[in-house]
């Protein structure tokens, strides 16, 4: 690496690994179980012939065949293709909180004490685990201000949903379910916000943002109505501007009758400076896989932790985990519980890898976490307004909490050279640059957000990539469109993929489709 | 070291004062406060959380969080039975290997490029379960078997337009739950009753309830009562004569044996993965397939993300990227169908790597042994004094429902002696199912040996004589 410059002589493996069908070789086997006992099988015979002659597998499924170490090769291969937050400054997928996943939390979660557990062991033998639980939710109700937590939602498009069913519950139970059709959201808030109600009946109305880049609070009042059900709001939203009237908020739709819910998805930037209790918020989720460390896994396994008001304890989903100061137990006694949205108890080892990190960093930590976050952030949005062609649209001169979301508009109406251009050119570095949720309301869209976990250094390095694709940009904007050039592979040919005459979602339709 | 001095914490690098004054002065801020102007005084949390003093020490927080799982008793440490919805399955040590490398475990939402890995392993995933469920469609996995049913009922809704679903009630009360909070108030369940000596679906109350209003007919098989349905045929056929979809919930690791659903007239096929490779982890190791075939209604139903291979500018190159990226929420927040987010994709991958070990011999093979040690095992429980086997004339997979109200004994009572004796008896299903009070249902899997359930039946025997 040329550290005066600071971008990387980068190139991607590359091991042209073929598709796992293309290695297989009859007869290789990867894994043997273990035997029938002779004894067994003098009882009670093959197993199969008890099945009824149809319901027999005639035909072996056409899975490949390769030995371990083949198999082995391959997949380490195609992780090696893979480019995970533990080995880029992982800073260009803005919203999605890429922090670093503690390894020790690792090892916690792979210990036969959690992985070895099954849901539905006698509690007296899982008094370990509803421990951590049950003090993971006393902790989120001091970060919150809530009054309790469930962490049954598997992500957080899931605990959105949580929110939902329980908004359709309290308006039920008060006969008002049919009359309050609407869920209020923002442009800036996730699409799950508005996508997951609407699987709940909902109409969605979203509110657009103002020229501040904050939702229009005039659009709200003009949107409430006795057909409001509730307001379901990110913030800050994705542009990284904490919206300073978000009590007035929550107080405007208070007075239509409505409940809302606070998307804390991301909550890295104000961990101890604020909370949903403040704004006055019934409802609240945070992604233990985003500001709480654990990985993110290539998307999930994950977390969204659903904490309420006392009001709302009632809809939540069963079982509660509670604990009578001698033992910690489930408790299905919840009146007007939504039912379940996750099988069991969650994604546990995601819960204990949130415990632990907390346990790690404590009230301060958790701050210091914190204003890092807003530190690297704003550190970051002054480096990148020094570079040619890109702009950070909305309050002007102002700071931002722990992401921007910004502007290659610029650059492109100069070149030609578009947001998707750049990400691929990046590639070309080691980097991720992430463009921005639908509708791109920004034009040109990039986002990002460098939480606390990386290094000045680490953070310039990313600056000094930008640059130089800018650079090229400008005098050589070929090579950007045309990238990546050291990835793993180059530009994909995508017509494929929304024809259904072409498109092939498995191996097998591929090579129908192919007549191979 | 001086307790006042503020640490420098591992996690946090930018902590460093020095490095932390360089940055303000080049933001052109005094201090970190400022950043936060946005945010009004009258929104402050002005006091410290309230959270316990942390242990910074990598090894005073490794102590810490051992001796808390130190409280727990394994599945390891005790002979289990236990299954309904979780299964103990050997995990092969690749699967481990593979779901716990930085590059896997650390990624997120990267391009085809850099994350080309992420994208063929999860297309790989995708078709290594359309051989075993004989499908051409099969998505990146959502939560749970759960979530794959409620989206399979609300894929049919969609997809016939009608709004009514029957559901065998022979299916998981929990994985129930999650489908009825799914579909209100969009979607009105009914249950279909099962027939109360085989366990299987009565087809004379499927006749008499399906409607031209039925978008689908549900079903689990294996069931959540361990009975092979062997009627499949019969109910696509009762269900696509009314123009509804037939849906079928399985086991994938039962299809080594058992003819998949396609084959016996299903439209749509979902389940569970964690058999396949994930650790039970406390049911933490759940995650849910969905399969089709390859037509365009289908495919555009879906509301997961969907990986196909294409080509690039390099001739002979593979590529992966998203089909039909513009039917998910991501793309359109209202007209999406569903939404999409983070599910679990990291067990997608792991299931993959388990086929691949497994193969096609290792897939009959397991699925053989499954048989022939639940098959002893109901055995020897069936001669045991007392017990009886309420629909042992159904063959089953790996699970099967055990009858103790002959023996004096409660489920609870037994399963309270059972674990003082270091086993975990099957799962007590009489708050689940009123007309199976004082049953359990018990499951054995690849992992038990002989002298494993020969040691059950002794505890047994001894309990309840």
């Amino acid at each position: 690496m040329n550290k005066k410059n600071k971008v990387r002589n980068f190139h991607q493996a590359k091991w042209d690994e073929p598709v796992i069908f293309e290695l297989s070789n009859k007869g290789e086997r990867g894994i043997l179980f273990p035997e029938i006992e002779r004894e067994i099988e003098e009882i009670v015979g093959d197993g199969i012939s008890k099945l009824p002659e149809n319901m027999i597998r005639k035909q072996q499924p056409n899975l490949p065949e390769l030995s371990q170490m083949q198999v082995l090769k391959h997949y380490l291969r195609l992780s090696q293709q893979t480019l995970g937050a533990d080995l880029n400054v992982d800073i260009g997928q803005g919203t999605c909180t890429m922090k670093y996943s503690p390894k020790i939390n690792e090892q916690f979660a792979n210990s036969p004490k959690i992985t070895e557990l099954h849901p539905s062991q006698d509690e007296r033998t899982v008094q370990g685990i509803l421990e951590i639980i049950y003090n993971l939710d006393l902790f989120l109700r001091e970060i919150s201000g809530l009054d309790k937590f469930t962490f049954q939602p598997g992500g957080g498009s899931q605990a959105i949903f949580a929110m939902a069913s329980i908004i359709h519950a309290f308006h039920e139970s008060n006969g008002d379910s049919e009359k309050r059709d609407e869920i209020i959201s923002t442009m800036f808030s996730h699409p799950s916000d508005a996508a997951a109600p609407t699987v709940k009946g909902y109409k969605i109305i979203n509110i657009y943002p103002n020229e501040d880049g904050l939702p229009d609070i005039e659009a709200l009042k003009k949107a409430v109505s006795n057909r409001t059900a509730g307001l379901l709001i990110t913030n800050p939203e994705d542009t990284g501007i904490f919206n300073p009237k978000i009590r007035e908020f929550t107080q405007i739709v208070h007075d239509a009758g409505g409940i809302c819910g606070y998307d804390q998805a991301n909550a890295n930037g104000i961990l101890g400076i604020t909370r949903a209790k403040e704004a006055d918020f019934d409802l609240c989720f945070f992604n233990l896989h985003k500001t709480f460390s654990s990985p993110h896994g290539c998307g999930g396994p994950a977390t969204g932790a659903l904490g309420v008001t006392k009001e709302l304890i009632k809809f939540l989903p069963v079982p509660l985990v509670e604990y009578d100061n001698e033992k910690f137990y489930f408790n299905y006694d919840v009146p007007k519980s939504i039912g379940k949205v996750r099988a069991f108890y969650g994604v546990v080892p995601a819960i204990l890898k949130a415990y632990s990190w907390i346990m790690s960093l404590g009230s301060e930590g958790l701050k210091e976490v914190s204003q890092i976050a807003v530190l690297n952030n704003n550190y970051l949005l002054k480096k990148v307004l020094e570079i040619r062609g890109a702009s950070a649209p909305y309050a002007r001169g102002r700071h931002r909490i722990e992401q921007v979301r910004y502007s290659w508009d610029k650059l492109y109406q100069d070149t030609g050279v578009t947001t998707e251009d750049i990400t691929c050119r990046m590639v070309d570095f080691g980097f991720h640059m992430w463009s921005s949720h639908h509708p791109f309301i920004v034009p040109q869209p990039f986002t990002l957000e460098p939480t606390e976990s990386y290094s000045k250094a680490e953070l310039d390095e990313y600056i000094a990539g930008l640059k130089k694709v800018v650079e090229e940009a400008y005098d050589n904007p070929e090579i950007v469109k045309n990238a990546p050039h050291r990835s793993v592979i180059h530009k994909l040919k995508t017509d494929t993929l929304d024809d259904p005459e072409r498109w092939a979602i498995t191996w097998r339709a591929y090579l129908k489709k192919n007549k191979k | 070291m001086n307790k006042k001095e503020k640490i420098v914490h591992p996690y946090i690098p930018n902590s460093v004062p020095e490095i932390k004054a360089k940055m303000l002065e080049e933001i052109g801020v005094k201090d970190i406060e400022t950043l936060y102007e946005d945010i009004p005084e009258s929104l402050r949390f002005k006091k410290e959380m309230n959270l316990p003093e942390p242990f910074p020490s990598e090894y005073a927080l490794k102590r810490h969080i051992e001796q808390i799982l130190s409280k727990n008793q394994t599945c390891q440490e005790n002979l289990s039975f236990l299954g309904g919805d979780c299964w103990q399955h050997y995990v092969p040590a690749i699967c481990d290997e593979i779901n716990q490398r930085s590059e896997f475990l650390t990624a997120y939402a990267g391009e085809p490029y850099e994350d080309h890995g992420r994208f063929q392993t999860l297309f790989e995933y995708a078709s290594m379960m359309g051989e075993l469920l004989d499908m051409d469609v099969v998505n990146v996995p959502t939560y749970d078997w759960g979530q794959a049913a409620s989206t399979s009922i609300r894929m049919a809704g969609r997809i016939t337009g009608r709004t009514e679903i029957l559901i065998s009630e022979t299916i998981s009360p929990d994985r129930l739950s999650i489908i009825k909070n799914y579909c209100r108030p969009t979607i009105e369940i009914n249950l279909v009753q099962y027939d109360s000596k085989t366990g299987k679906l009565d087809l004379e109350d499927l006749k008499e309830k399906i409607s031209s209003k039925t978008a689908g007919v549900y079903f689990e098989n294996p069931s959540y009562l361990g009975c092979i349905e062997d009627q499949g045929k019969v109910i696509s056929e009762i269900a696509h004569s009314h123009r509804t979809l037939s849906l079928v919930g399985t086991d994938p690791i039962s299809l080594g044996v058992l003819i998949p659903p396609s084959n016996y007239g299903a439209d749509i096929v979902c389940g569970d993965i964690q058999a396949l490779g994930m650790h039970m982890q406390f049911g933490g190791g759940l995650a849910g397939f969905i399969a089709t075939r390859d037509e365009e209604k289908f495919v555009m139903e879906y509301p997961s993300r969907l990986f196909g291979i294409t080509s690039t500018t390099v001739k002979g190159e593979h590529g992966f990227g998203d089909v039909t990226y513009d039917r998910t929420s991501f793309h359109d927040r209202i007209e999406s169908k569903e939404f999409i987010g983070t599910t679990t994709a990291l067990w997608g991958i792991t299931a993959g790597v388990y086929l691949a070990l497994a193969g096609p011999q290792g897939m009959q093979e397991l699925g053989q042994i499954i048989m022939q040690k639940s098959q002893y095992a109901m055995k020897r429980l069936f001669d045991i004094n007392g017990i009886k086997i309420p629909f042992e004339q159904s063959s089953h997979f790996k699970e099967f429902v055990v009858d103790f109200n002959n023996t004096n004994k409660s489920v609870k009572e037994i399963n309270k002696s059972l674990l003082e004796n270091s086993i975990f008896g099957g799962k007590d299903i009489s708050g689940e199912f009123p007309e199976l009070q004082n049953c359990a249902v018990y499951c054995i899997t690849e992992i038990h040996t002989k002298e494993d359930i020969d040691c059950l039946i002794l505890t047994l025997e001894e309990i309840l004589s």
